[in-house]
Formats: C-alpha cells, sequence, structure tokens
C-alpha cells in the first residue's frame, strides 16, 4: 500500500487518462512521480462530468472523442505501476463506467492493474455497500470526499469508511483554480481529525505554491487537478511531461 | 446496488423504486437533498402546505383539467373510444406547472430565494419562471444551446417573464448537458439556492417528490372516467421523457391492473444509438445524475447522445419509478418514430382541433396505433401533456403544408 504521504505537504497530482493521449498521460504520470508526486489521481474519461470544472470537462471531452475507455486507463495503470513501483496509484472516476463494467469486475482489474485505491466522486457513503465489500475483498482503499456542507454525523461515516486518505473539498463548488483559498477549508480539515487520525488531504482550487504552503499548514496533503490539467492542454504533447515535472517541482518550494 | 451504511433519514422510504433510485451525488450536495427531503417530508402531509398549493391549482393553474372525449378522432380510427386528459390548458401550456408550483412553495418555506432549474423543451423552464415571478423569487434557468435554438419562442417567453436564460454548449447542448450545468451551480451555491428539478428524475428524493405533484393527473382522471364512462380505462398513454407527465398519469392506475400502462418515448430517426431516446430499448440500467435507472450508453459506460424532433424527450435516461414498472411488466414502454409523432400531430389538430405539443404528439401516435386493435367499448386515456404553441417554429421546418393535403 504505497500511498504514503511522506513529506510535508504531501502531493496529490490529478491527470485525465488519456488527454491528449495514453502515451503522453504515461510520460507525464512519470515525470510527476519523479517531480515529487506522492499520489497519482488517474481520472477516468466520462462524458457527463458533473462535479468538474471546465478545465477538466475539457480534458475528458478530449479524452472520451479519442475513445479512451476504462479497460485503456485500467492498461494505462498497469504500465505505470511497473515503471514507478513505489508511487501512490488511484484511480478517479464516475460511477457509470465502473457500473458498466461491473462492480466486482472493476475492482478486481484495478487490483490486477496494481491501483492501491479507488475515488468514486459520485459515490456516497450510504449506497456504498456492495463497493466496499468488492474493495476489501481486493485490498484496495475507497477514497471518499468530505465537503464543507457534510454535517458531523456524515464526517463521521466518512472517516470510518475512506482509506488511504480522506479527500477533503475546500470549499462548495466545481473543480478548478481559485485565487484564494476558502476559509471553510481549514475549518473542514479541523472537524474531520475529531473523528479520525486517517491522512487528509485537500483539494479543488489548489492550485499553486502559496495555497500548498497554507494547505500544509493543517492538511497531510493538497491535491492539484485542473491547475496541471491545464498546463497540459495548453502544451504539446512532446512539451507536457517536463512542463508538468517543472510545475510540480515549484510547488514545494 | 446494495446500500444503507450509516442509518439517513430517509422519512420517504429509501428512495428506491426497486433496484432503481438512490442517490449518487457529488459529497457538496448531501447535505442539501437531506434537507429537502426533510422539509418536503413535513409539508407531504400538512394540511396548510397542501390546502395552499391545492388552491393555487385551482384558481392560478386552472386545475382541475377537463377530460375530453374525442368524438371525432373516435370515429376516424374506428375502435376504442379515445379520452384526453387536457394538460395542454394548462396555464403556461403543459403540465409542467403542477411541479413547478409545488416545488416553489416549497423552497419558498424553506427560506430559499435564489431558483434553478433546467429546461429542455421550455415548458418546465416557463412554468419555473412563472412560479418565480409570482412568489419574488431570483431565477436562473439552464438550456442546451441546440434547445435553445428550438425553442427559441419558450426562450422569449422566460426572459420577459424575469428569469435568465443561460445556455449550455457542452456535450450535445441539450437536456442533459442543461442539467450537468444546473447541478454544479447547485454544488456551488448550495446553501443559498433551490434546485426545481424538472422531471421525475435525479437524486432521491426528486422523482418521489415530482411524482407526488403531479399525482393530481391521474387522481382526476381516475374520477372523470368514471362519471363519464361508468369504468375505469382499458388503457393509459403518456409520452415519456424524464417522465413525469407519464408517471403522474399512471400512478393512480398501478393497483388497477386491468388498466394497462403504456409509455412511449422518442423513437427519432431510427434505431441506431444516437438517433432516438428511446431508453428502454437501446438502453440498460446505469448511473446518470444522480439517479440509477436506464441510460442509453456505449459499452464504454459513455452516455450517448440522442435525437428527438421533440426536446422534451430528447434525455439519455428515465425516471426510476419508470425503470421498476418496467421490469415488473406493470407498464409497457414503446416509441414512435419522429415521423410518427409529426402525423399524429397533423391527424389530431384536425380532427379535434387541439394542436399538441411534440412531446405528447408520440402518446398520440401510439394511441392511432393502439385504437383500431381494440374494441369499440374499449377505452384509452391519452394525457395530452402539452400544447403545441412552442412547436410552431420546429413544425414549420419540419411539415411541408403545401400539397395533396396541405390547404
Amino acid at each position: 500500500m504505497p500511498i504514503n504521504f511522506t513529506k510535508k505537504p504531501g502531493l496529490v497530482i490529478y491527470l485525465t487518462a488519456g488527454d491528449p493521449d495514453l502515451a503522453t498521460t504515461k510520460a507525464i504520470a512519470i515525470a510527476a512521480i519523479d517531480a515529487g508526486a506522492d499520489v497519482l489521481e488517474l481520472g477516468v474519461p466520462f462524458s457527463d462530468p458533473l462535479a468538474d470544472g471546465p478545465v477538466i470537462q475539457r480534458a475528458m471531452e478530449r479524452a472520451v472523442a479519442r475513445g479512451v475507455r476504462l479497460s485503456d486507463v485500467l492498461s494505462l495503470c498497469k504500465e505505470i505501476r511497473e515503471a514507478r513501483p513505489q508511487a501512490g496509484l488511484i484511480l478517479f472516476s464516475y460511477l457509470n463506467p465502473v457500473v458498466r463494467m461491473g462492480m466486482e469486475s472493476f475492482c478486481s482489474a484495478a487490483k490486477a492493474a496494481g491501483a492501491d485505491g479507488v475515488l468514486l466522486t459520485d459515490m456516497i457513503v450510504e449506497e456504498a455497500t456492495e463497493y466496499l465489500a468488492a474493495m476489501k475483498q481486493n485490498g484496495l482503499a475507497p477514497v471518499f470526499l468530505a465537503a464543507p456542507t457534510s454535517p458531523d454525523e456524515r464526517l463521521k461515516a466518512i472517516a470510518q469508511h475512506t482509506e488511504g486518505f480522506l479527500y477533503a473539498i475546500s470549499r462548495t463548488g466545481i473543480t478548478g483554480a481559485g485565487t484564494t483559498l476558502s476559509e471553510d477549508a481549514e475549518k473542514l480539515v479541523n472537524r474531520i481529525r475529531q473523528f479520525t487520525s486517517k491522512p487528509i488531504a485537500l483539494g479543488f482550487g489548489v492550485s499553486n505554491a502559496e495555497h500548498v504552503q497554507a494547505v500544509g499548514q493543517y492538511a497531510d496533503a493538497a491535491v492539484i487537478g485542473s491547475a496541471i490539467v491545464a498546463i497540459i492542454e495548453k502544451s504539446t504533447p512532446q512539451e507536457a511531461p517536463a512542463a508538468a515535472a517543472a510545475f510540480i517541482k515549484g510547488l514545494r518550494a | 446496488m446494495e446500500h444503507s451504511i450509516i442509518d439517513p433519514v430517509r422519512t420517504l422510504g429509501n428512495g428506491r423504486f426497486g433496484a432503481y433510485g438512490g442517490r449518487y451525488v457529488p459529497e457538496t450536495l448531501m447535505a442539501a437533498l437531506q434537507e429537502l427531503e426533510q422539509a418536503y417530508a413535513a409539508v407531504r402531509d400538512e394540511a396548510a402546505f397542501q390546502n395552499e398549493l391545492a388552491g393555487l391549482l385551482k384558481d392560478y393553474v386552472g386545475r382541475p383539467t377537463p377530460l375530453y372525449f374525442a368524438k371525432r378522432l373516435t370515429e376516424q380510427l374506428g375502435g376504442a373510444k379515445i379520452y384526453l386528459k387536457r394538460e395542454d390548458l394548462l396555464h403556461t401550456g403543459a403540465h409542467k406547472i403542477n411541479n413547478a408550483l409545488g416545488q416553489a412553495l416549497l423552497a419558498r418555506r424553506m427560506g430559499k430565494q435564489r431558483i434553478i432549474a433546467e429546461t429542455g423543451a421550455g415548458q418546465h423552464g416557463v412554468a419555473t419562471a412563472t412560479v418565480c415571478a409570482l412568489f419574488g423569487l431570483e431565477c436562473v434557468i439552464y438550456m442546451g444551446e441546440e434547445d435553445m435554438r428550438r425553442q427559441e419562442l419558450n426562450v422569449y417567453r422566460m426572459r420577459l417573464l424575469g428569469a435568465e436564460v443561460r445556455g449550455v454548449g457542452s456535450g450535445s447542448a441539450t437536456l442533459k448537458d442543461a442539467i450537468n450545468e444546473a447541478m454544479r451551480d447547485w454544488v456551488t451555491n448550495v446553501r443559498t439556492t433551490f434546485y426545481i428539478l424538472g422531471s421525475a428524475l435525479g437524486a432521491h428524493p426528486y422523482p418521489t417528490m415530482v411524482r407526488d405533484f403531479h399525482r393530481v393527473i391521474s387522481k382526476e382522471a381516475r374520477q372523470q372516467i368514471l362519471e363519464q364512462e361508468g369504468k375505469l380505462p382499458d388503457a393509459v398513454i403518456a409520452c415519456v421523457g424524464g417522465g413525469s407527465n407519464a408517471i403522474g398519469a399512471f400512478y393512480e392506475f398501478i393497483p388497477d391492473q386491468n388498466v394497462r400502462l403504456i409509455g412511449v418515448e422518442a423513437g427519432g430517426r431510427g434505431t441506431a444509438l444516437g438517433e432516438h431516446a428511446a431508453r428502454f430499448s437501446g438502453g440498460i440500467p446505469g448511473v446518470l445524475q444522480g439517479t440509477y435507472s436506464y441510460v442509453l450508453q456505449n459499452d464504454a459506460g459513455q452516455v450517448a447522445t440522442t435525437h428527438s424532433v421533440s426536446a422534451g424527450l430528447d434525455y439519455a435516461s428515465v425516471g426510476p419509478e419508470h425503470a421498476m414498472l418496467h421490469d415488473q411488466g406493470r407498464a409497457t414502454y414503446t416509441f414512435a418514430t419522429d415521423a410518427e409523432a409529426l402525423d399524429a400531430l397533423k391527424v389530431l389538430s384536425r380532427t379535434e382541433g387541439i394542436l399538441p405539443a411534440l412531446e405528447s404528439a408520440h402518446a398520440v401516435a401510439e394511441a392511432i396505433k393502439q385504437a383500431p386493435k381494440m374494441a369499440k367499448s374499449d377505452v384509452i386515456m391519452v394525457n395530452v401533456s402539452g400544447r403545441g404553441d412552442k412547436d410552431m417554429g420546429i413544425l414549420r421546418k419540419e411539415m411541408d403544408l403545401k400539397g395533396a393535403d396541405g390547404r
């Protein structure tokens, strides 16, 4: 289980698999790990990413248009695992591609691909019995999200069922860069701490070194998504791995 | 899909219709859904709320709607007697106002001043803009750009009523994409905003709540047909997009096993994926926009684009209660093609002087197929969910009235 935040703060880097293409995602992933990413979230492209903002939505649309499938993302995961055995690897998906594959099949395939955990953005704890059983059977970590709007009763349940880390959402809203971090963020992390000693990673609107440093004051890790997907969007496939690596190196500076 | 890890407050049942329904949403929305569920449970059986709703339905909306015997259509088809439930006569022109009014009353009760909604054909958007004007609430309507083009008149109507209409250009630029944007808005502004969802879809408690607000259709119809015919209908036919008018028209008849319930989906241009919106013919169960139901999708789980001449039926999933009725065999679901719906619209217009919405024309098309096969003593009830005024732009493009039958 290589989900380990050894440096402070830890870095979780999100990539939309297959944007701009699978080979480039692999190169970026390896560059990101070498540049200091503790955990990589591999996003499964989906046609209706309703929790995501425009940057990740566009990345998903491009990957869906290229025909990238969940099975391709699982193959990519396997290749990254072989290349970098020490990295934390999480599969990030909306539910429908997983339901289409079948929950059991998905979990065993994810394990075979070397994933450490799974984050399903539209799976809430109440609905997760079957999912949790399949994850447990395969030794995978289910990563759940907590929101500033989650009451304590929910935070407690989320903290109990999440493994690997707990993903705290910094603000109400969709993914995407912000200029400042919401005051909700620290409050939420402190509320979660009442219920668990598991690592807490904070995401949504975390996009630069200043943010990462601020997050490090109260959380265990920062999640960077849209900011890096935007860099990839602006780069050619040849430039993207180096550009991503330079950005990631700068985050702990 | 199994559920129930913690014990949530689910005063309206577990949000499941057989295997379907549930809640599959970003965590940020859960508190809002629970707050909504509790607020709705509190007013569901509260006399003051129900009386206010009933009063407005009567005096502002125009209920009860007539159950009209379509004599000339019946004679032309030469079979079962056809009755039309006239939801097209409601204020704003469609059944959608029943639900928009109910939810707006609830929003006001909850102290939410900002309303968002999504719309496909525009009827739900117009209904929402109307009730927001009535109650003095801020109103933002999300609508696919393709639908805005198809339903230009309704866009103008919404703006006239004081609503802001935000175009959505992503995906297929239709209802599905408008719902995605409305949900993004809701996730962002969840503390102050009430989302008036327009069909019996989405996460619990929406499918139950929307159905409850439309139950009045079958409640009235059941009583009316007993008065007029002395018996229940042999078949009830309604079009099914998200499924709100159909569940409203079916609901009170569900225990009456002799009443056939027939839902009519959009057959579009053909049976290939992307050419229609017939979820029960081409879809398989999956999760879209908060609920588990039949979804048109490819074998990788990507949601398919859809096509229908009628914007209101052009949606890749369907309300979870219909999914259950389908699996149980209690209701049957068929489809009418674009061409069949256009023909049916012309037939009803010319036999009865009633111009149905293109959505409702799909139900009429099925009645035209069924009636001649049935006995003259049989009774069909068709839910005319809305009127066709909004579709004039499309009709002028799609139907060539010059020619042999055109004058």
